[in-house]
């Protein structure tokens, strides 16, 4: 199915908004201006805007340590997430969670999660909600767990998938294999020869396979995951294969890099890059169409940074505020 | 007012809720149990029979039994509540925490503050908890020590059947997380509990189980009927005990023991958990630092001392504070002139 001209240029905007956010945060975390662990997304766009640009705010996602780009993918406020990464009173999690537990319930966005494969069972509960409701006109609501290739050895994930195939939970495992777990490679820590879909097969689901460098292959391959989950077939996986661009964390000085590693992955596995050549040479947008959204997309990350600087800071009463609703 | 058991008060709770308020869900390993197996569902009903004939009315959707996977018992109660579910997810036995921490500790405590405050986490985690079975050290624990030192979570520990019932229906309509350690030794105990289906005692609220003015002891769950026993017998002396039975250790009714002890200026905590950084140590520090000037006598702890949980029936006695432990310290804080 092709997609419009609209859905392409808000694609690729919302791809584009994701590596400047962090190329941004990149850049200004150098300053020392912001606090604390960030872990980057750059590079691997395409599969969550490729997944979320198909779900409606009642699909939920549970996202990961490298969650920035599915936190916006999903619909956060690209302000009231850089005022979060800030550390500022008026962020997304008023300064309390920063760049790792960034969430939006309202969005269907339930967490940036700073341990990493805890998000799976999450998830699966989000997808046993969905079946306590029943579904709407277009199927079940689903539940996204985004997990990477590190997560994919964690005992939770393993005991999330036998959950949900046993419960027949509307729940979709995206894994990320982007090759690395923190600062170890894939081919040493995955013990199935490097396979992650096929754990997922060996829990009795259905398991995809696609390149998550591509936009085009990681859309396509959604609508048919959820095609399928939507329908009430139970839970289902996806492998998606794709790079990291920056290192474990920001300060990582990538030493288990091969030599010249990173740049063979940004001039030949680059998502935004392919994006354009792909869209250009098939004729359904023009250089110039792009090069206003990557204007548009510069000016709004300016503005969010500005804001963020501007946004007041908490206090120390704050620190007490929201343990519990009621006490 | 009905005459129940300790556990059938648990079980009318959770099923008056459930045909209350849709949105509760039960899960947890065998709260059907018999699932896959030719005996069919509900074979067992929950181990505890705290579950028993929920299956039957509500089904698959709201009952969910699940494989032996805690981590992913309490991960899913997680998901369920963010996604506006009341989930109460059974842990079977309180020592299975370890296996599930992460989503204890991590994240449903967590969410909530971590998250600005925009978001709600009303899942309830049950577990029955205590020695008293020669259960030995894996299946007997009292884990209130590790779960009250967590910020975010709420810790229930009722000792009467009224109080599972007033203390479980707040849990259920809590929108915040909540820990319910059910003692398995109280399991069979009975008493009268109110037949009204909007019953609830707030937390933070403590009951003072017996008035005298001379000593304070303060408890909860099994050793609770101990320290009465004890203040029954010393009130023949013309000693008089207050007993207070704590109900939640988070929040904490420090009023309540406050009040007490500035006017005892005496004061032993009855505790199950081992003596270290628990909540004798805790209550006792509270007491020496907003009741210094009323204090007559160290505040003392009866603890287990501080080793796992013996299997042999001798030793658990041993291991276990008792009626003569009790009685023991109380004269001690009385002799300290």
């Amino acid at each position: 199915m092709q997609l419009s001209r609209e859905a392409l240029l808000a694609a690729y905007r919302q791809m584009k908004i994701i590596r400047e956010f962090e190329e941004r945060l990149h850049v200004e975390i150098q300053t020392g201006e912001i606090a604390g662990f960030t872990h980057l997304y750059c590079g691997q766009e395409a599969v969550a805007v490729g997944v979320c640009e198909h779900l409606s705010p009642s699909d939920k996602i549970v996202s990961t340590h490298r969650g920035h780009g599915h936190c916006l993918a999903k619909g956060c406020d690209v302000n009231d997430m850089m005022k979060e990464i800030w550390g500022s009173r008026e962020g997304l999690c008023k300064g309390k969670g920063g760049s790792m537990h960034i969430a939006d319930v309202t969005k269907g966005m339930l967490g940036a999660n700073g341990i990493v494969g805890a998000g799976a069972p999450i998830a699966v509960g989000a997808a046993l909600a969905s079946r306590v409701d029943g579904p709407g006109p277009d199927g079940l609501s689903v539940a996204i767990a985004f997990s990477g290739d590190g997560a994919c050895n964690q005992g939770t994930t393993f005991e999330a998938m036998n959950l949900a195939s046993v419960t027949k939970a509307p729940c979709i495992f995206v894994f990320e294999n982007n090759h690395y777990s923190e600062h170890t490679g894939v081919s040493y820590a995955v013990g199935t020869n490097q396979d992650i879909a096929s754990r997922a097969e060996a829990f009795g689901m259905k398991a995809w396979r696609a390149d998550g460098t591509d936009f085009f292959a990681v859309h396509n391959t959604m609508r048919e995951v959820l095609d399928y989950v939507r329908a009430g077939n139970g839970p289902a996986a996806v492998e998606f294969d794709t790079e990291r661009f920056f290192g474990h964390f920001e300060g990582d000085p990538q030493r288990y890099r091969g030599p010249g590693e990173l740049d063979r992955i940004r001039a030949t596995r680059d998502c935004l890059t392919k994006f354009r050549a792909s869209v250009t040479g098939a004729g359904l947008l023009a250089d110039a169409d792009l090069d206003a959204v990557d204007a548009d997309v510069m000016g709004a990350i300016e503005g969010a940074v500005a804001a963020a600087r501007a946004a007041d800071r908490p206090t120390a009463e704050d620190v007490l505020a929201d343990v519990y609703i009621a006490y | 007012m009905s005459n129940m058991m300790y556990r059938a008060a648990v079980l009318s709770t959770i099923m008056e809720e459930m045909e209350r308020d849709p949105n509760v869900v039960v899960l947890g390993e065998d709260v059907v149990g018999g699932m896959g197996t030719e005996g069919g569902p509900e074979a067992i009903g929950g181990i505890w029979s705290t579950s028993t004939g929920l299956y039957d009315k509500f089904g698959p959707t709201r009952v969910i039994d699940t494989p032996i996977s805690e981590s992913a018992i309490v991960g899913a109660a997680a998901g369920l509540a963010l996604s506006g579910k009341r989930p109460i997810a059974e842990l079977m036995f309180a020592d299975f925490i370890g296996v599930s921490l992460d989503q204890i500790w991590n994240q449903i405590a967590k969410f909530r503050y971590m998250f600005g405050g925009k978001t709600r986490c009303p899942a309830v985690i049950r577990m029955a908890y205590g020695a008293g079975y020669n259960a030995a050290a894996q299946h007997s624990q009292s884990v209130h020590q590790i779960l009250t030192g967590m910020p975010g979570l709420k810790v229930v520990m009722p000792t009467t059947p009224a109080d599972v019932k007033g203390l479980l229906r707040t849990a259920i309509r809590d929108d915040d997380p909540v820990i319910f350690l059910e003692h398995k030794a109280l399991y069979a105990t009975t008493g009268e509990v109110p037949d009204d289906r909007d019953f609830m005692i707030p937390f933070g609220h403590a009951r003072l189980s017996r008035a005298g003015g001379d000593v304070t002891l303060i408890s909860s769950g099994l050793l609770l009927g101990m320290c009465e026993a004890v203040a029954d017998k010393l009130a023949g002396e013309g000693i008089g005990c207050d007993v207070i039975d704590l109900r939640t250790t988070s929040p904490l009714d420090e009023e309540t023991i406050l009040d007490s002890v500035e006017v005892t200026g005496r004061v032993v905590v009855v505790d199950e958990a081992p003596p270290r950084c628990g909540l004798g140590a805790d209550l006792c520090a509270l007491v020496a630092e907003k009741a210094f000037s009323s204090l007559k006598a160290p505040p003392l702890q009866v603890t287990p001392p501080h080793t796992p949980i013996p299997f042999a029936r001798e030793l658990e006695s041993a291991y276990l504070p008792s009626v003569d432990k009790i009685e023991a310290a109380v004269r001690r804080v009385l002799a300290w002139r």
